[in-house]
Parts: structure tokens; C-alpha cells; sequence
């Protein structure tokens, strides 16, 4: 864990003094407000990003039942069940909600996807490169930001408001120099004028106490956001959604007013063991949460938006001995919203025999997933690519657009 | 009261004023160290094998074939006593931070707990992670590494946690009858989390190995842990260049005492302690001593302490660790007045309200951590916004319902801080508009909640 939280020191640490004594990595060039797109502040479009920490299985999530080799791979897990997507895949039971979105373009998937990862295979060392945005040639403890953060630095003209790190679970993928609000909307701080003023004071000599207090004041101040909608409890009997529901209301709240990314992390998704029944009860958190926000954004602002799910790794292609899997290498990336050209699983598809596995026991990746991540961007927020490959994602190549935005 | 025996209360103990008897300087920290586990002693908790009964009685009624959704009371009363230890458990763990003089070794506890981080899957389960720091880590705390590690990796707790309990040799007799295979989850976590850190040079091939040789611990079904040979894979093994081909249980005791014993493990330990009690950016002569006293001594945790203690380094005066929730509420329970006979005399549901609620509201839900990794070290994981509402609001509103009367808020800024109290503190305590208030902004204040 110690590459881990160094980084995680470099990215919350106040004040550059932690930082600025270790020299830079060559990778790792200073951001400028490039204004790449003129330096006007970000446009109407809204990116979420939510990171499903814990590794989900892309396998099981969108099955490629067409693949020959699939079937011997997941004796236990395969589902006939599930529903067609484009012939060769189908999705998790547990997604069943979702398929209008398919039908209508706006739920689309990118297979055999990974971040530069490789190996070691830990969930800690994969998250904080996910959100760091980097690959393995920069040492993880050098890195001062998460690439959202870094998206935020290279545009002018942008306030506090415009991204939003939602809930009790830190978000290092938006931490960084530029400004953006952490808030966890189940919190509330009630202080008289006088208590303001006194831990004003108090907490004046240490700037870490002050910034966040103050921001804790103003957010409480600010409420809860958009909470209007009504909740269906019927829709989700025996599912615990209720966290779900307070973060994606507050994340819906702010991005229809002055918000334009939003990020926050879900659980769940480490199925070593009776994967079948784990896989789908953190499947149907996240189903409803794309709906809710969906339903809670209105259609004019869901139609300006794109969401993206992403997670560490994806795992073993074989079943392990526990009706389970173990931790892999190419997963999926699941993508929703108005903005999306989706109905379509895009990606290469390697194959699952052994010889084209990687290390004859994962998914192999073809394709890295900060690049749809810097495409999407580039698509949404008219930013240039080599801002995108230097700072944003440093060392990436996108490659040709996969047009993945309508 | 000296500047250094402040420092050690808040930054190696849970807080002034400390508890009668406890030591006035490092030397002494260690002296007592040294000596029994007292608060073990003092704060018993319910042992595991005092509910296998209840385990196997619950089996037989399982047998008799009553449906699980039909009313039993005879089951939920035997169900109801695994919630009622581990609750009990709950509140002897705060007691024992609470009112021990030996305070570095309750927080050594602490330490130790969260890097072998476990969490109740179900309710049978649910005394496992007291019953882990009990049985695995009180016992092993001031002697050798590759102890606690065997204890702990061996620990029915970890065993269901970590899923090994379900882990079976693909080539073993079971393994081959049933169709049953490896689960390498256990195996990856020991090398990466618990011995050489993910920094380390091993391989996927090393975590596999080591999985195949845990092949074979399992829960047996009264929760103990049990090694069945018949689950066990056959054939030696290969990890970090080493072969393992004894029988029985003896290559996982070879495999984690060498484990224990890689420099990169003294390496990886060092650092952790050294973020865990002095700094997130530690100095590095600091986490070298302490990795020399590790790898020289052969993993003696006194001796690592002693450097640890021993070094100019943990004693620098600025605070620059935040008190994680549990530090701060034993802390401010502390600072109030509160004993541990006081907790446990009170209704578990005010405990649960007053106390377990809101420390995870603050970040840190009791006993459960996210993941295998345990809670996150540096102050700005904690002092977020949101987890600093939730600190403010908790010493605005809950202490008047546990301290009667509330101390002058002045005298408790200099009671639990004592040379540490600023004068900004000082000032704002005495201009509170009550006692609520006052009491409010010292247990939310910057100095009480860095350590």
C-alpha cells in the first residue's frame, strides 16, 4: 500500500510543500490553461464518472456467449438468460432494466478494455492508476492528481461548481490543484453566526481544517440539491439502494445547475466466491443509479450527457474453484447517457482460447481505457488531443475516434 | 506536564488526561509494553469456542428441516447471542482504549487490527474480528512478526474473510472429486498486504503458489479453523525462488515465517508504522531505523518499537496526523470524563446512537473497513469536508448527553491538550456562547483532532 498512499499524500497534501521537493517525472509535464478550446469554460455537456471499485467482472456483465471457448470458461456462470445484445454478447440478468436504454442508443459497452495496469493485479496500486490516468512508466507515488483534475486544469474561465466529488469515499481522480467540491449529501452542519466565527478562528492557523470547514459550511448552506423527485421503492424490493439514491439525487441536483462532471465511487465488485449472487445485487445498485440519474437529470440535460463506469481491472476469464474469479486484466467500461452513440459493444474482441489470453488466464486488453475516457472529452468538451495526451492522460495514444458520442 | 509527555499521550497513547499509572516517558512506554497485557485481563471478552455450542445446536435444528422463514425463537435466541458477544465486544474495545494506562499498546492494537483487517461476513460471524485481535494479534504484540502473521493468516476470521475457507487444491483427492479449485484472494493479500507490500519483488506466479499452498486450510463446520489433507494440493512448491514440499500443514508455517522474514517485510512494516504514529510523509531515517531494527532482529516487534520510540524523528512538535474517528471519539470520551465501566453500563443501543453511528458517519464504520487494506492513513483522507461536519456536529450535540455536568470548556482545552492548547483555542473557548459550545469547538479543534 505504500505507493498508494504516498500518492495519496502528493494529492491532498495542502499547500505544494510535500510536493514540489521530489522532481518531476518527464511524463509528467506541468498542465498550463492551455485553452485548447479558446479558454472558455466548459459547454453544456455533462461527463459522470463512476468508478466501481473491487474489480468487476466484465465477463459476466456482458457475456460473449458467441465466443466458441466461453461456455468451458464459466461452467457455472454463464446465463442463458441473459438478454441479446448484437448477437455475440449478451448482458447480466441483472442489467435487465437497462435494455430500453440499449434499444434507444444509450447504453452502449467497450470489452477487452484496461487501464495501463499490468501483473500485480491489486486492487489498491489499479485504482489509484485508473484515477491517476497515468501508465506504468510513471511511478505512481510522483503523480500530484487525478485525470479529472487535471481536465479541469487546462480550462479557464471555470468555478468551484463545475465538478462535484460526491460521498464519504475520497475521489482521487478528481483531487488535484484545480477546485472542485467534495460533499456527501446525507451530511448536515447546523452552527449559529457566533460557532461560524469562532471556528473561523480556531481553525485559522491550519489550513487544512479551514478549507474544509469553510466548504462545509457553504455546501451545507447550499442544501441538498435537486431532492424533489419521487423515490419507487416498489421498483427495487430487497435491494438496499437508499445511499444510491441520496448520491445520485445531490449528483443530479448539481448537474443540472451549474455542475459539469460529477464523480463518485460504488462497491461490490470483488466476487471471489458465489459470484452469481454478488455480481447482480451490485449490478442492480448500479442499473438504478444510471436510472435515477437519468430520470432525475430531465431528458434535455441526460441528452448532454455522458456517464462512464470504469473499474480497476477486469478478472480471471476461467471460473475459479470457488464459483468465483480472481483477479484479471481486461474488463469493460460501461457508458450511458443522451450524449452516447450506444446500442453497440464497441472494442476489439481478442478471443478467450488460451493461447489469446493474457498470461493464458485474463482478458486481454486491446485497447486502453483512458483513450475512449480522452475521446469522450475530446467529444464533449471540444478539448485538443495533445492536451489530452500530455496532460490529461499523459503518454497516451488515442488512436482514431471510435465515435462513441453522438 | 512536560512538552514530550504531552506528545506521547496524544501522539503514542489516546489522549490526555491519561489514565492513573501510565508511564511519563518512552522508556517507560516501553517498560510497560513489556510487561502482561493487562487490559485483556482487566476487559475479558466472549471466547469463540464458548459458542461453538450454540453452532452446533443451530445445525441440528437446520437438520430437523424447519423452514429458515418460519418462527423459531429457539434459533434466534441461539442467533442472538453471537450479536450480543460481539456487541459486548464493541464497547470492551473502546473500555480497554479508554481506560488502560498502557495506552501505546492499545494503540499498537489498533494498528495491528487494521493491518489484518477482517470484517464479520454474517451474524455466526460476527465476534470474528474482536475474536482475531484477541486470539491472533493481543497474544503475538510484543514478540516476534512471524507469530501474529501465522496466528492471523491461520485465524478463522481471516479464513472466511479472505474466502480461503473455500480455496481447494484443483489436484487434490476433493478437488478433483468435486470440480473444485483454487481461490487465490487469502494468498495474494498475505504477500501484498500483510508481509512484503505491493512494492515488493513477487509475481503473479508467487501469489498462485502460495495459493496452493494454503490449499487445504479451511473453517471446518463449527467455525474453527481445520487442514484437511484431502484439499490440500499435492507436490512441492516454488515461492520467491524457494521449494516447499514438506507434509501437512508445515509449508504454510515454512512459507509465512519466510514471508515474514523477507527484508522487503521489515521494509514495508517500517513504513507503515512510521505513517500510522509520527507522520503521512515520514522521514526517511526514521523508516530506515526501524526497518534495520525489523530485519536485523529477526521481525522482533520490541525491537522494531524501540526504534521506533528511539528516534528523534517520532518526536518532531508539529502534529501532522489527524485522529482517525476511533482515536477521536476514545479521545473525546476521554477528555469528558468517560470511563469504560460507564460505557458498558450503558444501554448498547445509546452506544450504538451516541458513539458507532456517527464515527461512521466521520469515514469509518466500526470494525468495517472497505477492504482488506484497512482505513486510509493521511489527514486529508479524514478532514474532508464532509468528515469534519460530521466531527463538529457529534462534539456540539453529543457530549452533554454523556458528561453531567460538561467541563468549563476552558479547563478541558487545557485539560486534554495541556502546552497544546493555542491561544486562538483558548480564546474562542472562553467566548462560546455556552458551555455546549465551548465543549464543541475544543473536541472539533485543529489541535484535538491532530495527533
Amino acid at each position: 500500500m505504500t505507493a498508494s498512499m504516498d500518492r495519496r499524500n502528493f494529492l491532498r497534501g495542502l499547500g505544494g510543500v510535500l510536493g514540489c521537493s521530489i522532481a518531476a517525472h518527464p511524463m509528467l509535464t506541468t498542465v498550463t490553461m492551455a485553452g485548447a478550446n479558446g479558454g472558455r469554460a466548459l459547454g453544456d455537456h455533462r461527463l459522470i464518472v463512476i468508478i466501481l471499485r473491487g474489480a468487476m467482472d466484465g465477463l459476466d456483465v456482458v457475456q460473449p456467449q458467441g465466443d466458441a471457448d466461453y461456455a468451458a470458461l464459466r461452467p457455472t456462470l454463464l446465463n442463458p438468460q441473459a438478454a441479446d445484445l448484437d448477437g455475440f454478447f449478451r448482458l447480466h440478468p441483472a442489467f435487465g432494466d437497462l435494455m430500453p436504454l440499449w434499444g434507444a442508443g444509450q447504453l452502449g459497452f467497450v470489452h477487452a478494455t484496461s487501464t495501463p495496469y499490468r501483473d500485480k493485479r491489486s486492487h489498491f496500486v489499479g485504482q489509484d492508476m485508473l484515477e491517476a490516468g497515468t501508465g506504468m512508466d510513471v511511478p505512481l507515488n510522483q503523480v500530484k492528481d487525478g485525470w479529472l483534475n487535471r481536465l479541469l486544469q487546462t480550462q479557464k474561465g471555470l468555478t468551484s461548481e463545475t465538478a462535484y466529488s460526491i460521498g464519504q469515499v475520497a475521489m482521487p481522480l478528481l483531487e488535484g490543484p484545480a477546485e472542485v467540491r467534495n460533499w456527501s449529501p446525507e451530511t448536515t452542519l447546523l452552527l449559529t453566526p457566533q460557532a461560524r466565527l469562532l471556528f473561523d478562528k480556531v481553525y485559522e492557523s491550519d489550513p487544512l481544517f479551514h478549507a474544509a470547514s469553510q466548504e462545509a459550511m457553504e455546501l451545507a448552506d447550499a442544501g441538498n440539491g435537486d431532492l424533489a423527485m419521487a423515490a419507487d421503492p416498489s421498483q427495487m424490493a430487497g435491494l438496499k439502494v437508499q445511499d444510491v439514491e441520496q448520491l445520485v439525487d445531490y449528483a443530479a441536483g448539481k448537474l443540472k445547475q451549474d455542475a459539469r462532471i460529477a464523480a463518485f465511487s460504488m462497491t461490490g465488485w470483488d466476487t471471489h466466491r458465489g459470484q452469481a449472487g454478488g455480481l447482480s445485487k451490485s449490478l442492480a445498485r448500479l442499473q438504478y443509479a444510471i436510472l435515477r440519474l437519468q430520470t432525475g437529470l430531465g431528458e434535455k440535460v441526460w441528452g448532454k450527457t455522458l456517464l462512464l463506469a470504469m473499474t480497476e481491472f477486469g478478472r480471471t476469464a476461467r471460473e475459479n474453484g470457488t464459483t468465483g474469479t480472481d483477479h484479471g486484466t481486461g474488463g469493460v467500461m460501461v457508458m450511458a447517457g443522451g450524449a452516447l452513440n450506444g446500442g453497440k459493444v464497441y472494442g476489439d474482441w481478442p478471443g478467450l482460447s488460451e493461447a489469446n489470453l493474457y498470461e493464458r488466464r485474463d482478458l486481454m486488453p486491446t485497447s486502453d481505457v483512458r483513450a475512449w475516457a480522452a475521446h469522450a472529452i475530446q467529444g464533449l468538451y471540444g478539448i485538443d488531443q495533445s492536451v489530452l495526451e500530455n496532460a490529461v492522460f499523459p503518454g497516451l495514444k488515442m488512436g482514431t475516434d471510435p465515435r462513441i458520442l453522438l | 506536564m512536560s512538552k514530550l509527555r504531552t506528545l506521547a499521550a496524544i501522539r503514542f497513547g489516546y489522549g490526555l488526561p491519561q489514565p492513573k499509572g501510565a508511564p511519563a516517558s518512552a522508556e517507560a512506554v516501553l517498560e510497560m509494553l513489556a510487561g502482561p497485557d493487562e487490559a485483556m485481563q482487566t476487559w475479558p471478552i466472549r471466547n469463540s469456542a464458548d459458542l461453538v455450542p450454540n453452532i452446533q445446536q443451530l445445525r441440528q435444528i437446520q437438520k430437523a428441516g424447519k423452514k429458515p422463514a418460519a418462527k423459531n425463537p429457539k434459533r434466534d435466541a441461539l442467533l442472538q447471542d453471537f450479536s450480543t458477544a460481539a456487541e459486548a465486544a464493541s464497547v470492551i474495545t473502546f473500555a480497554r482504549a479508554l481506560d488502560s494506562a498502557d495506552g501505546f499498546r492499545e494503540r499498537l492494537t489498533t494498528f495491528w487490527a487494521d493491518h489484518f483487517s477482517v470484517i464479520a461476513k454474517r451474524q455466526l460471524e460476527a465476534l470474528f474480528p474482536y475474536a482475531l485481535v484477541d486470539d491472533a494479534i493481543r497474544p503475538h504484540l510484543t514478540g516476534n512478526f512471524a507469530d501474529m502473521l501465522t496466528a492471523a493468516t491461520l485465524h478463522p476470521a481471516m479464513l472466511s474473510y479472505l474466502d480461503q475457507s473455500s480455496s481447494v487444491g484443483p489436484n487434490s483427492h476433493f478437488g478433483k472429486n468435486q470440480n473444485k479449485g483454487l481461490n487465490e484472494n487469502l494468498a495474494r493479500e498475505v504477500i501484498e498486504l500483510h508481509s512484503m507490500g505491493v512494492g515488493a519483488n513477487y509475481s503473479q506466479t508467487d501469489v498462485t503458489e502460495m495459493a496452493k499452498i494454503l490449499a487445504g486450510l479451511t473453517m471446518n463446520a463449527d467455525l474453527l479453523m481445520e487442514f484437511q489433507p484431502r484439499r490440500a494440493e499435492p507436490g512441492p512448491r516454488e515461492l520467491l525462488g524457494k521449494t516447499y514440499d514438506a507434509p501437512g500443514m508445515d509449508n504454510i508455517h515454512a512459507a509465512l515465517r519466510d514471508l515474514a522474514l523477507q527484508p522487503a517485510t521489515g521494509q514495508h512494516l517500517a513504513r507503515k508504522l512510521a505513517v500510522h504514529f509520527v507522520s503521512d510523509t515520514p522521514d526517511a531515517d526514521l523508516v530506515k531505523a526501524i526497518a534495520a531494527a525489523y530485519n536485523g532482529s529477526g521481525g522482533d516487534l520490541m525491537v522494531t518499537y524501540t526504534a521506533l520510540l528511539g528516534h528523534p524523528a517520532a518526536w518532531v512538535g508539529t502534529t501532522e496526523k489527524a485522529r482517525q474517528p476511533f482515536d477521536f471519539m476514545v479521545a473525546s470520551l476521554r477528555a469528558l470524563g468517560v470511563t469504560g465501566e460507564q460505557l458498558q453500563q450503558m444501554p448498547y443501543k445509546q452506544f450504538r446512537g451516541q458513539v458507532l453511528a456517527p464515527m461512521a458517519g466521520m469515514g469509518q464504520p466500526f470494525k468495517r473497513p472497505a477492504g482488506p487494506n484497512g482505513f486510509e492513513e493521511a489527514a486529508e483522507e479524514w478532514i474532508t469536508p464532509q468528515g469534519l461536519a460530521r466531527r463538529i456536529t457529534w462534539a456540539m450535540r453529543v457530549p452533554p448527553r454523556l458528561a453531567e455536568p460538561l467541563p468549563d470548556p476552558v479547563a478541558l482545552a487545557q485539560s486534554c491538550l495541556a502546552d497544546r492548547a493555542s491561544e486562538p483555542l483558548l480564546w474562542g473557548a472562553a467566548r462560546a456562547e455556552d458551555i455546549t459550545q465551548g465543549v464543541g469547538l475544543v473536541l472539533a479543534s485543529a489541535e484535538f483532532n491532530r495527533r
